[in-house]
């Protein structure tokens, strides 16, 4: 067990040391960090100062030493569009892009997972078709088009609910919240709409696969034969062994939804990271760039690190197979 | 089973023994399951109405959206021909350049299908050979190919895509990166898809290792190379297909994503991503048919293709049959 936990960690410490190199070498070879910094009428001798005291002068992996220890502590510098750092925008951009994820992948665990369950228990009623067809349908509308078309008919056609922006927040110490507010409710009805259906979809389709999989199974015909009712049947048995690769997939999901987020914001101009992350894409703000590398690769890390120790947790099988061959964790 | 026992395969031509595959192909279980659904059939009438019909832009198009002497301002903002002010000659309306929306459509497509296409077949060819390799040689080559596989498989593509693309901006100047945008998309959308025809090919790859065909092969004294490409390859590539074809709705979809987000195809070659984000800051004006007709193309697109991937699956599966 220790063991196990001790060779993921070490797996995610490398691939986080890897994305930091790949952001740091951002820096270095996108052209000269003093150039980005000073205008065209400062001196070579001055640019060597600089250069001096920002410690551009040392060798390679010196430097590199210096990011990781500014990096650690969520030191990224300056953007250089906004000329403000980089901290200060991403805590001011979180709390947006959280509260707008979190929705979504609320609404798509507690709309999916009993739409899954139906479709899989009654698969030939029209509803389940209905589902299954439109679920179809969410798979190859891209996010982007379902926002516009939302938009187009409950803000153009409709005018009842808002196309852009958060609404009213509320500052919590340095959290801004819209859930305190009707209008910041209202604004969030559309994107997190957006956001949910292609996960949505995913969930119940696998609920759904689950469901018909574990109903086949003899302890299932067992439980029937015992004059079990059905709901125990459907919910305590069936449904219960259903959840461990559907907690799997949600929380791998999770990060998905964060990054379909940048999508979603963009639609709907609403202020989190994603839309920060796509202006610097745009503007070429190498500072954000590496930051929101980092973040979410760090977001993704310890999203499979806790999705790996749960699995571990929730099912027994696993534990007395590891041990029994020996310890061996290969997942 | 000798179906044409008076032509011997062996003195065929060239030439003859395609049209005898192609016969057999028609006759067979796949054109069979094809003939039996209507909905994969409209699927693939569509797929192919939209390649003719972008690739042929230039003489099926009714204008030319890219030559500015037809273009008239006094023909902006038309709506659709069938809507009160729209004219017979603009079928879908105009844009705010009086470009016939039909026409623009259909350019578009071009460009999304040559994205598409160009970034599957990049993903196959890096999969297939990384997938082919690491089945093939095993060992450590497997264990490391297979741990970046397992590593980019966590993070979702556009996230990989983006990424790409931002790297590229900054380490190419603005100049460069307008001409190279392009290759640059085809590159990231390919890269970010390569697993899935890496893992297949592996798996298959290591399963064709241990039969006797590369063993004779290994006993006559071929390269372990030559086995690879000539006698293990052809064997692996039949669910390559399937990835392959659900592969390009994807990438499809993630151009048009990208070059929503304005980080995609340059201006100058607007696809059908473009179209919708230049029609979507006129939602608001009513002008609705700039941005709903390129998308409804777009998802007919991704839709199709994404039936006839579905198809290929069940259809060139034994076990379903």
């Amino acid at each position: 067990m220790i063991a196990f936990i001790l060779r993921r960690l070490m797996q995610a410490v490398v691939v986080m040391l890897t994305v930091a190199l790949i952001s740091f070498a951002l820096f270095n070879f996108a052209g000269d960090p003093i150039n980005n910094m000073v205008g065209q009428d400062v001196s070579l001798a001055d640019r060597e100062r600089l250069r001096e005291a920002l410690g551009l002068n040392q060798p390679f992996w010196v430097q590199f030493g210096i990011f990781l220890q500014n990096a650690l502590q969520g030191d990224f510098g300056l953007s250089y569009r906004l000329g403000r750092p980089v901290e200060d925008l991403i805590v001011e951009r979180l709390p947006a892009t959280l509260e707008l994820s979190l929705t979504a992948a609320a609404l798509a665990v507690f709309i999916g997972i009993p739409l899954g369950v139906y479709t899989g228990l009654y698969r030939d009623t029209w509803l389940s078709r209905v589902f299954l067809t439109a679920s179809l349908a969410g798979v190859s509308l891209p996010t982007f088009l379902i926002g516009i078309l939302l938009i187009l008919i409950f803000s153009v056609e409709l005018n009842v609910l808002p196309s852009f922006g958060r609404g009213e927040t509320v500052e919590i110490g340095w959290w801004t919240t819209g859930f305190a507010t009707w209008s910041g409710i209202k604004a969030l009805i559309l994107p997190s709409i957006t956001l949910c259906l292609f996960q949505l979809t995913l969930i119940m389709r696998l609920v759904r696969a689950e469901m018909m999989e574990v109903l086949r199974t003899d302890y299932i015909k067992f439980a029937r034969a015992r004059g079990l009712p059905d709901r125990k049947v459907h919910f305590g048995h069936a449904l219960k062994n259903t959840l461990v690769p559907v907690i799997t997939v949600i929380g791998l999901q999770f990060g998905s939804i964060v990054a379909f987020a940048i999508i979603t914001e963009t639609v709907f101009q609403w202020p989190g990271m994603g839309l920060l992350f796509i202006q610097a894409v745009n503007f070429v703000d190498i500072p954000i760039l590496a930051a929101y590398l980092v973040l979410i690769a760090l977001f993704f890390v310890v999203i499979n690190l806790v999705v790996d120790l749960l699995y571990y947790f929730v099912d027994p099988r696993l534990r007395v197979d590891r041990t029994a061959a020996g310890g061996e964790a290969t997942p | 089973m000798t179906a044409h026992p008076h032509q011997p395969a062996a003195r065929l031509s060239t030439a003859g023994r395609l049209f005898d595959d192609f016969r057999r192909f028609l006759d067979g279980d796949v054109m069979h399951s094809f003939r039996r659904s209507p909905i994969v059939m409209a699927a693939a009438a569509i797929t192919l109405a939209f390649f003719v019909g972008s690739f042929g832009a230039p003489w099926v198009a009714p204008h030319n959206t890219f030559d500015i002497a037809t273009l008239d301002l006094m023909n902006a903002f038309l709506p659709p021909s069938w809507m009160d002010g729209g004219q017979a000659e603009f079928l879908l309306g105009t844009d705010g350049q009086g470009r016939d929306i039909l026409s623009a459509i259909l350019f578009g497509m071009r460009v999304s299908l040559i994205v598409g296409v160009c970034s599957v077949l990049f993903a196959m060819v890096v999969g297939i050979l990384l997938g082919l390799f690491a089945g093939f040689v095993g060992g450590k080559v497997d264990a490391i190919i297979m741990r970046v596989a397992d590593v980019q498989l966590s993070l979702p593509a556009i996230l990989i895509v983006l990424m790409i693309d931002g790297f590229a901006r900054s380490l190419l100047p603005r100049s460069v990166h307008e001409e190279m945008a392009i290759y640059v998309v085809i590159f990231a959308i390919g890269i970010s898809n390569w697993v899935q025809f890496a893992r297949t090919v592996r798996g298959s790859t290591m399963v064709e290792k241990g039969k006797d065909y590369v063993s004779a092969a290994r006993i006559i004294g071929l390269h372990p190379f030559l086995i690879m490409i000539r006698h293990v390859l052809p064997n692996v590539l039949g669910p390559v297909l399937v990835i392959g074809t659900i592969g390009l709705a994807l990438a499809i979809l993630t151009e048009a994503t990208l070059s929503f987000l304005g980080v995609g195809v340059p201006p100058t070659q607007p696809s059908l991503g473009t179209l919708i984000r230049v029609g979507n800051e006129f939602l608001f004006s009513g002008e609705w048919w700039m941005t709903i007709f390129p998308g409804v193309a777009l998802v007919l697109l991704a839709l199709s293709v994404n039936l006839l991937g579905d198809w290929l699956r069940d259809a060139l599966n034994p076990k379903l049959r």
